[in-house]
């Protein structure tokens, strides 16, 4: 079907499947499933774990916007809600938006965008399924033994010294999932330098690739600092080995840097790989090569590069030295450089292409614009000056909710349709789809947007009642409202791709008609990814609008 | 599965792979990110032990003095011989001498085993001088010339968490190294018809030399601040 | 600038210096951000529909690397990135710098409550009085975990952090009540870590510092300090000159550098003078050997800070004879935590005795380490 690839049969016969068979056919028993080494099932492990984790988290989100819809704060016990967005933030973070992209989509696609039949070590990849499972039974037992309230983050000597909540066995939990991340992160890396088929350049490689390359390094570099760090805390709490407790001539300070060392990186994590996913699809949308390809790869690199130098923005108003601060705050500027390049480029993609707006080309339209909104809220909070107001209230609740939910999830939910037809051979409800972007898009802005007036006005982040300040209450009611929305809008896909797994049209080996290496085989994939030789010869992308578009005059004109 | 479809004796080519070169080099740089990764590790536990030091300097030189720079340099002195062994390890994985590599990995796993012997001396002795951080920390006053006593608890409890994770770290290699020794031992071809998995075991070996090597002056040979400049440890 | 939604306010009042110069530099930057946001999803949605596949838009020549244009999408952004930072640089220098002539107000942080210690002595809890267009600089400290002083009318917020002291100012313009909130989270009643700040007019604050004055016999943070200096007997070391070989005479020293027997220098601030008292061992000054006990097991921060504020107004005291033998060389922090108690003592002394200011929210009991003024009592 595409012009990307040339093929040759032959070579690695023993390794062929039987041609009957793909991925999901080839083995049936759960032993098949869960001591699985393809990369495309493991992917699939990954889907339904993070899906069930989205969830929980969701409901955790719930029970908090609930609360906060009046002031009185009468519907729990402030014991309740603070272990309910601990329990929102540690799922979200740690089990769903580090693994989301790369663990699903990253997993399932870097070796059939590249010409590679698997990961470069399919055996550490099903592991880090299980480390990751494990991080997830342990964050879930803590919960069930009655939760941690320190919130995500964790701050020292708080979470060391003075929670008498299930703060250790949570910190396992995120532990686990760091080498986790650690082992993904290592096996993209390597698969990206080693595994490339015949003639797949550096600048021949998808955008995703890119994006999912720093993604790896930052995983690698960062991860570790955090899971010592974690440990520490660990250590702190179970055999009272002081490191960062202030009584005994520690620095919970030095905590914060540590920890954000790896969490400011980690939001890169979480949306590189979006921006991969996005620049896909705009491509592929707009029936036209990416705009600026090398300013997009080099500026996931930037970003990776940048993300390392800027954790003291997340310290401004903490006892970090003023110049310290001054020159994170430049630090932070110039990282919002790259990230405006690329919607840039994206939007110059669409221009002179020819647009198609299916479903996932809707949920990245809404990418873009939530994200805009996530990025440009930003300079806001790298201004020290305005940080020193902004600084943990909800207008930086709002703020990483827009690049997170907004960039991350909608990304996530984008790629998914996207690659849907690939992963599972089926299509979806198209309309339903379509209509449920918007909705997400709608219920999105809803929710988040009147945050960012109440952060503004000073309403502090993790706050359980706020009875003494009734003014913040209508934004409250708003973005509780939205976040019903919001809630449909996240549960509906659940169904109409589930049902296309079962009642869903086939979707032959490329419903977009696409170019890229994954839309060469055939949907979904036999185990093998190719059942030929992969030798790339041509570009990238290398779609043609003009002679697309002439194409459609002539159907056009034919029957007029 | 079609795993399993490869499953020839002779070929120790992974189903992924396209040439034993491939592999090979997908092996070595796969060590290498890794060992970066351990780096990170242990670099911020050296980040930390730092950044305490110039704040404590005095405290932490009088806490020092607890700890035995003679056992300690046995144990330098013991690793950096065990590294020397592996790498002529590896030299006879490439020579292709089995004789010779299972004599050295044996001597490897001596030395690591002696490393962890005095360890334990070292632990113990701490031990039984509560000077383990915790509930239980009560040392001999006397013995600090009025270091604040917190302070001296930060220092055992770096030093626990750090030699402690180094530790496991040998550990973990003496399990690694005794596998390696093992299929050099039955003959397995994946070890004897190519060297690369006997250097990747030394690279990780080498690598827990190394943090040693800094571990060791940090820990047991600290110039006396108040000395000024260039101040000689003992 | 007052906007609204349904008659509920968009924007938090004015209040300070700095709210002017803050709201003009958040409003640059929303013009920024609603001028290239509306513009690039304008754009996205234009394309969209003009570029339609099917559509009869002019597609000839199109482009898939511009470095002119690319060019400018980078200079454009660096150049407002840096002309913000600039402009945020100039207002946050100007937030950490507190005037040399401001009135110096106490705060110490605890789960969950604020205490506040005026200069003049009065003490308060979860309510913050400060007189209209007067430099306020606040110095912060916290008892437990971290948390973070903010007053949203005044655009400013500051950590506080265990065992070290943050400092923040401002100079309030608008006579009111405003909300005073802990911003870090700090455990289960985090919610509830707040209160009032009062700004009043100078006459109307005088007149309300006197009437709690009385209650409180009008004893100065100085004063107190100095009570406590002479009730642990510090003067038995730390005399009015240096001819006691024991310790330096403390007499004046603070803002003047100090260097200890590793050769370091410090400038004598509050830090350094809080850690001093704490942890002698790590700034002995050169000459002197270690004798001095560590008192961070004995004080609460309100005694230190009290003690700070003694020393910095001169510590000009008469050399008392102490009762208290507690410092006695060599002697070790852990044993002279037992015997001295003073923070359980104060605790109960200070619940005892209603707060002069009642506290907005629910009744915490008002805490202070006031040792001494039960001792004398008795």
């Amino acid at each position: 079907m595409s012009t990307t690839v040339k093929t040759e049969v032959g070579g690695m016969e023993h390794f062929h499947t039987n041609p009957e068979l793909n991925y999901l056919t080839n083995g049936h028993s759960i032993r098949s499933w869960l001591l699985t080494e393809d990369h495309k099932r493991i992917a699939m492990l990954y889907l339904m774990s993070v899906t069930l984790f989205f969830f929980i988290g969701g409901l955790a989100a719930a029970g908090v916007r609930y609360e906060l819809m009046s002031p009185a704060g009468n519907l729990m016990e402030s014991e309740t809600y603070n272990k309910l967005f601990t329990a929102h933030g540690t799922v979200m973070v740690f089990l769903f938006l580090l693994v989301a992209i790369p663990a699903v989509l990253g997993n399932f696609l870097i070796p059939l965008m590249i010409g590679a039949r698997d990961l470069a070590f399919p055996r550490l990849n099903l592991l880090s399924w299980y480390l990751y499972m494990a991080a997830g039974t342990c964050i879930m037992l803590a919960m069930l033994a009655g939760g941690a309230d320190t919130g995500w983050t964790f701050y020292t000597p708080y979470s060391s010294m003075y929670s008498n909540s299930n703060v250790s066995l949570t910190l396992l939990g995120v532990f686990l999932g760091g080498f986790s991340s650690i082992t993904t992160g290592m096996n993209f890396v390597i698969t990206i330098h080693k595994m490339r088929a015949p003639g797949m350049t550096w600048f021949r490689l998808p955008l995703f690739i890119w994006g999912h390359y720093a993604t790896g390094v930052i995983m690698l570099l960062g991860t570790p600092v955090v899971a010592i760090t974690l440990l520490c805390v660990i250590f702190e709490r179970t055999f009272q080995l002081p490191i960062y407790s202030p009584e005994l001539g520690g620095d919970p300070v030095l905590f914060q840097h540590m920890f954000w060392f790896y969490s400011h990186p980690a939001v890169y994590i979480m949306i590189l790989p979006a921006f991969g996913v996005i620049s896909e699809i705009m491509t592929a949308f707009s029936r036209k090569r990416v705009f600026g390809y090398h300013m997009i790869a080099f500026s996931s690199l930037a970003i990776a590069f940048l993300g390392f130098l800027v954790w003291g923005h997340h310290m401004f108003v903490s006892s970090q030295s003023m110049y310290q601060a001054v020159i994170f705050s430049l630090l932070t500027f110039l990282l919002a450089v790259p990230s405006a390049i690329k919607v840039w480029n994206w939007t110059a993609t669409m221009y002179k292409g020819n647009v198609v707006l299916s479903s996932p080309m809707i949920y990245g339209i809404g990418f873009q614009g939530l994200f805009l909104v996530g990025g440009l809220t930003g300079p806001f909070l790298a201004s020290a000056g305005n940080d020193v107001h902004l600084s943990a209230t909800y207008f930086v609740v709002a703020h990483f909710h827009y690049v997170m939910v907004g960039g991350s999830i909608m990304g996530f939910l984008a790629g998914l349709h996207y690659w849907w037809p690939k992963m599972t051979g089926r299509l979806y409800n198209e309309s339903i789809a379509k209509w449920n972007g918007i909705l997400v898009f709608v219920g999105f802005n809803l929710t988040f947007f009147p945050q960012f007036i109440v952060g503004w006005m000073g309403m502090p982040r993790r706050y359980h009642y706020y009875y003494f300040a009734p003014e913040f209450t209508p934004y409250h009611i708003l973005s509780t409202m939205g976040s019903s929305v919001l809630g449909v809008g996240f549960a509906v896909p659940a169904f109409y791709l589930l049902h296309s797994l079962f009642k869903g049209e086939k979707a032959g080996d490329n419903p977009w008609n696409a170019h890229g290496l994954e839309w060469a085989t055939s949907s979904p994939p036999p185990t093998e990814n190719f059942r030929y030789k992969v030798i790339v010869s041509d570009d990238v992308y290398d779609y043609d609008p003009v002679a697309e578009h002439e194409n459609d005059m002539m159907a056009a004109g034919g029957k007029a | 599965m079609s795993h399993a479809a490869h499953g020839d004796e002779f070929n120790v080519l992974k189903f992924q792979y396209e040439d034993m070169d491939q592999q090979n080099d997908s092996y070595i740089v796969g060590m290498w990110t890794f060992l970066v990764t351990e780096v990170m590790f242990f670099g911020m536990l050296f980040l930390t032990y730092s950044f305490y030091r110039a704040n404590y300097q005095n405290d932490w030189f009088k806490a020092h003095g607890e700890l035995s720079w003679q056992l300690g340099g046995i144990n330098t002195a013991n690793l950096l011989f065990s590294s020397f062994l592996m790498a002529t390890a590896v030299r006879q994985a490439q020579l292709k001498n089995r004789m010779g590599v299972l004599m050295r990995l044996g001597g490897v796993l001596a030395c690591a085993f002696v490393f962890l012997g005095i360890k334990y001396v070292e632990y113990s002795e701490k031990y039984a001088h509560h000077l383990f951080p915790g509930p239980g920390f009560a040392p001999e006053v006397s013995h600090f010339q009025g270091a604040n006593l917190d302070h001296v608890q930060l220092f055992f409890g770096l030093y626990f968490a750090m030699t402690g994770l180094h530790g496991v770290h040998v550990l973990v290699g003496i399990l690694v190294i005794g596998a390696l020794g093992m299929m050099w031992f039955k003959g397995k071809k994946i070890v004897t018809e190519d060297y690369i998995p006997t250097e990747l075991v030394g690279l990780y070996w080498h690598f827990v030399d190394i943090v040693w090597i800094f571990l060791y002056p940090l820990f047991y040979l600290m110039p006396n601040p108040s000395a000024g400049s260039g101040g000689g440890s003992h | 600038m007052n906007w609204n939604l349904f008659n509920y306010p968009m924007n938090p009042p004015q209040a300070s210096n700095f709210a002017s110069e803050h709201d003009a530099l958040f409003y640059a930057i929303v013009a920024q951000a609603v001028f290239f946001g509306l513009l690039t999803f304008a754009l996205i949605l234009w394309f969209a529909v003009k570029f339609k596949k099917g559509s009869k838009a002019d597609r000839s020549s199109p482009q898939y690397e511009n470095a002119r244009m690319e060019f400018w999408w980078v200079l454009v952004p660096t150049v407002l990135g840096l002309a913000t930072f600039f402009w945020s640089t100039k207002i946050f220098v100007d937030m950490r710098t507190p005037p040399k002539n401001a009135k110096e107000i106490f705060v110490v942080g605890k789960q969950w409550m604020w205490h506040v210690q005026h200069p003049d002595g009065v003490r308060e809890n979860n309510t913050l009085h400060v007189p209209v267009d007067t430099d306020v600089k606040i110095t912060m400290i916290s008892q437990d975990v971290i948390h973070a002083f903010y007053i949203p009318a005044f655009r400013v917020q500051f950590m506080t952090v265990p065992g070290r002291y943050t400092q923040l100012w401002f100079r309030p313009t608008k006579v009111g009540r405003y909300h005073l909130f802990c911003n870090m989270y700090c455990g289960t009643q985090h919610s509830e870590m707040g209160g009032s700040v009062i700004v009043m007019p100078k006459r109307e604050y005088a007149d309300w510092i006197a009437q709690n004055g009385q209650v409180r016999e009008n004893l100065t943070a100085a004063q107190t300090g100095e009570k406590l200096f002479n009730k642990i007997g510090c003067g038995n070391c730390h005399g009015a000159n240096d001819l006691i070989p024991r310790g330096p005479s403390l007499r004046g020293i603070f803002g003047k550098s100090r260097e200890t027997t590793d050769g370091r220098k410090w400038i004598a601030d509050e830090s350094y003078i809080r850690e001093a008292i704490m942890r002698p061992a790590e700034k002995v000054t050169k000459g002197y050997g270690l004798t001095m006990p560590a008192y961070d097991k004995t004080f609460s921060e309100e005694d230190i800070m009290n003690l700070v504020a003694y020393i910095k107004s001169g510590a000009s005291q008469s050399i008392p004879t102490s009762t208290i033998a507690a410092a006695m060389p060599g002697i070790q922090a852990r044993d002279l935590a037992g015997k001295a108690g003073l923070n359980s003592n104060a605790m109960q002394f200070n619940s005892d005795r209603a707060d002069a200011t009642p506290t907005r929210r629910g009744s915490a009991p008002s805490v202070g380490a006031l040792a001494v003024e039960k001792g004398d009592q008795q």
